[in-house]
């Protein structure tokens, strides 16, 4: 790695004792010898395992639960269904008053997605906990699954969670997060060239080395402890005491170095049940995803649809863009709320277009519930927009990162969302990447600057 | 057969911290009887190194070296609330808690050393080496060691500091959508070359050059694992990752390594990693929070690069062979 020290060398105060020193991590050592402790090194007398039943169906309704079968099995010492959990409905955001509650604990009356949970099994051992969940039955009905965002926004489709009562989340602004910049319409009309486009992503897993878990403890004075890999202690911590009906002074959570996150662990999904469980137990309990439960149940990075309309001059101004985006959130909300309008407010990337209209909806289906990861929210758009841009600069003949120059933002242009540009680098950045891959740039490109408009007019 | 080679590029921002803002942390610090600080949180660590990061940020505001920090955090009965670690915002928003926290208890170091050496607290400064000096007049000093043992037993002074960081929540407007998602930026450029099997659809990334602009390398040694491991994760985002290849069919998901696709040691591309730092003007010594972004600008510019190299546009990730080839397919079915 190489710190250019030219650039804005002028606004940097270089020369510090500890900032800008490449220190060795103090954690290093214990990290590559296997001495640093994790969440799931702790062994206590008497723990028990916590294995999960769940849904095999993408959308079912739930005649009955018969759990006495697995009651029976030895070495189980307690099963827990819906009726245990104090307050079963949550949503994890309601904590910054992102509502309504959507999401149960274990199941009631329905599943919404193939891997809810449904009956939680609490055993001596993990193999007797396993054994005993597979003598769980469940009686369902089945019911027509929506399992794509287009059906799912077709008038008269299944209703995939009633506590939103229509399949995308409600804003305060309606059905999507709007952003209304300048006139697209007219935009589009003076533009040589228009191009729509539509991209598209898979859910992506966020493959930690450690899989997501907690161990809780019974403290003895009415209190519990849990260690966990959580990435958020009090978001995790709070939710728990809203689920549960416990006030947070019972609660000690205890968290540390995690073995990787990506935002695969800001859900709240194994601490609640296994802090019910030792509370209903008496006993330390832990709850550990297995790798195909990370994989599969852990929600993933959501599934994205972007169609982008630009309209472009010859010239290479980039004067208007639509965008339409929409993340397939699946059977409940989650984070996934706040990751589409974080897309919104993104759009239109790091370029200043003087017309502007973006819609991003939040939209439900019968599958896993997405919900944040590394980029969350701006990775997939970014990969619609930077595809697009070279469309466009091959469409009007242009070099691609001379045609990007011309649109990159500078200091003081306005943004879409209404906010003026500052700190802004990106002319820069390019200017370098060019510079270090041999690609040769017109003149008046290496004399730009993100500081002004020269070079421009 | 044929290998053909193509070069894409592309070039991104990323805010720094959570969208619309609305997300505290909180720091303690307080220093031991011999002058060592320990800096109380409730943040996790998650492998990145968040924990060395804020050790030099407190060592640097206090002035001492970054092993007389201690970092303890991640225990709710001890450490005041942290929004948590993701959305880019750990440095940015510890960092300046504890900036805060740092500052406020080096105000009563100052006073005790001041006392110490009768002079004005406003005259004295740190060295950064673990020293309190008279400003111009190096020779009149008194170690924060001593200054710490004084403060303890002789003056009952506690020389701790409190720190918050909040950027206030911004509510966006229904009609128009105005509102403040980020106070600070990230930025990034990436050229990417690939080589493509028009046979197999295979592709090799065989160099990504990336630019990032990431405010201040606090640890430039940390940043650079930061950036080379992100950039790994672009080039997988972008050619191999997802729980659902077919999606929406909700077959075919993959449930451990062995099905889950990622690059191995013998996919890794050759990498080159340049830093710009323009300051943030709300950032702890200038940082924004570059570890999102990281990942992001290799995934178009491998497929601006697959473009380049055979003339079909694959606009849904991941970019398999079975994609290229089924598009290579579809070109010359149409020709």
């Amino acid at each position: 790695m190489r710190l250019a020290k030219d650039y804005f060398a002028d606004e940097r105060q270089d020369g510090l004792n500890q900032i800008g020193q490449g220190l060795q991590r103090s954690d290093v050592p214990g990290h590559v010898t296997g001495k640093t402790a994790y969440f799931a090194d702790r062994t206590f007398p008497g723990l028990l395992h916590l294995k999960m039943v769940r849904s095999p169906h993408h959308h079912a309704r739930i005649r009955s639960i018969d759990t006495s079968e697995a009651e029976k099995h030895p070495g189980v010492h307690r099963v827990l269904t819906h009726r245990d959990v104090p307050h079963n409905v949550y949503t994890i955001l309601i904590l910054i008053q992102i509502g309504p509650e959507d999401e149960q604990v274990l199941a009631e009356d329905k599943v919404r997605w193939k891997g809810e949970a449904v009956v939680a099994v609490i055993a001596d051992s993990e193999r007797a906990a396993s054994e005993a969940a597979a003598k769980v039955k469940v009686d369902y009905e089945v019911l027509p699954a929506v399992l794509d965002m287009e059906s799912a926004l077709e008038p008269g489709a299944p209703v995939v969670n009633e506590n939103h009562g229509q399949n995308y989340y409600k804003y305060d602004s309606g059905e999507s997060r709007k952003v209304r910049f300048g006139d697209v319409e007219q935009g589009f009309a003076q533009a040589d060239h228009i191009l729509e486009q539509t991209y598209r992503s898979s859910p992506i897993e966020h493959a930690p080395t450690e899989t997501t878990g907690c161990i809780v403890t019974p403290d003895g004075n009415d209190r519990f402890t849990c260690y966990t890999n959580t990435q958020a202690m009090f978001f995790t911590l709070d939710n728990t005491s809203i689920i549960l009906q416990m006030p947070g002074h019972k609660l000690h959570f205890v968290g540390g170095t995690v073995g990787g996150g990506f935002g695969g662990k800001v859900d709240v999904t194994v601490e609640p049940i296994a802090i019910l469980a030792a509370k209903l137990t008496g006993r330390p309990v832990s709850f550990v995803y297995s790798r195909e439960e990370e994989m599969q149940v852990s929600s993933p990075r959501a599934a994205e649809k972007i169609v982008l309309k630009d309209g472009v001059t010859n010239d290479g101004r980039l004067i208007a863009r639509q965008v339409w985006g929409y993340t397939d959130a699946g059977a409940y909300s989650r984070h996934s709320p706040y990751g589409a309008q974080k897309g919104a407010a993104h759009y239109p990337g790091p370029y200043t277009v003087p017309n502007v209209w973006i819609d991003t909806w939040c939209v439900y289906t019968n599958r896993t519930p997405s919900s944040a990861m590394r980029g969350f929210g701006v990775t997939i758009a970014d990969f619609a927009i930077e595809v697009q841009m070279d469309k466009l600069a091959r469409l009007i003949g242009m070099d691609p990162i001379e045609f990007r120059m011309i649109n990159a933002y500078r200091d003081g242009d306005m943004k879409a969302h209404r906010q003026p540009t500052e700190g802004a680098a990106l002319v820069e950045c390019m200017q370098e990447a060019a510079r270090i891959s041999d690609w040769p740039l017109g003149e008046r490109f290496s004399r730009m600057s993100s500081l002004g408009r020269e070079g421009l007019e | 057969m044929t290998i053909r080679k193509g070069r894409g590029v592309a070039a991104i921002n990323y805010p720094t911290g959570m969208n619309l803002g609305g997300d505290p942390s909180q720091a303690l610090v307080h220093a031991t009887p011999t002058g060592n600080f320990m800096v109380v949180l409730s943040s996790v660590d998650l492998g990145q190194g968040l924990k060395q990061v804020m050790a030099q940020i407190c060592a640097e505001t206090i002035g001492v070296s970054a092993d007389q920090v201690t970092i303890d955090t991640a225990d709710t009965d001890t450490g005041p609330h942290c929004m948590g670690t993701f959305a880019s915002r750990g440095t940015h928003r510890i960092g300046n808690a504890i900036i805060q926290a740092a500052e406020e208890a080096k105000a009563v170091l100052l006073e005790v050393a001041a006392e110490e050496l009768e002079v004005d607290p406003t005259d004295l400064e740190t060295d950064g080496q673990g020293s309190i000096q008279v400003k111009g007049a190096p020779g009149k000093a008194i170690s924060i060691f001593d200054t710490a043992l004084a403060a303890h037993f002789k003056h009952g002074r506690s020389i701790s500091g409190r720190g918050m960081f909040l950027v206030p929540r911004s509510y966006p407007e229904t009609e128009t959508g105005a509102m403040k998602p980020s106070t600070t930026y990230a930025h990034a450029c990436t050229v990417a070359h690939v080589e493509v099997d028009d046979e197999t659809g295979e592709v090799t990334v065989t160099s990504v050059k990336n630019v990032f602009e990431i405010g201040r390398a606090l640890n430039p040694k940390m940043v650079e694992q930061q950036l080379v491991g992100g950039s790994w994760m672009g080039i997988s985002h972008a050619l191999y990752e997802t729980t659902e290849p077919y999606y929406p069919d909700r077959e075919h998901g993959p449930v451990d390594f062995n099905q889950y696709l990622m690059p191995g040691p013998g996919d890794l591309a050759e990498t080159e990693t340049v830093v710009l730092e323009r300051p943030a003007a709300d950032g702890p010594y200038g940082a924004k929070g570059p570890g999102e972004m990281a990942a992001n600008p290799q995934i178009p510019a491998i497929a601006n690069a697959v473009f380049d190299a055979v003339g079909v546009r694959i606009d849904t990730m991941p970019i398999t062979p079975e994609r290229i080839l089924r598009a290579l397919k579809a070109r010359a079915a149409g020709a």
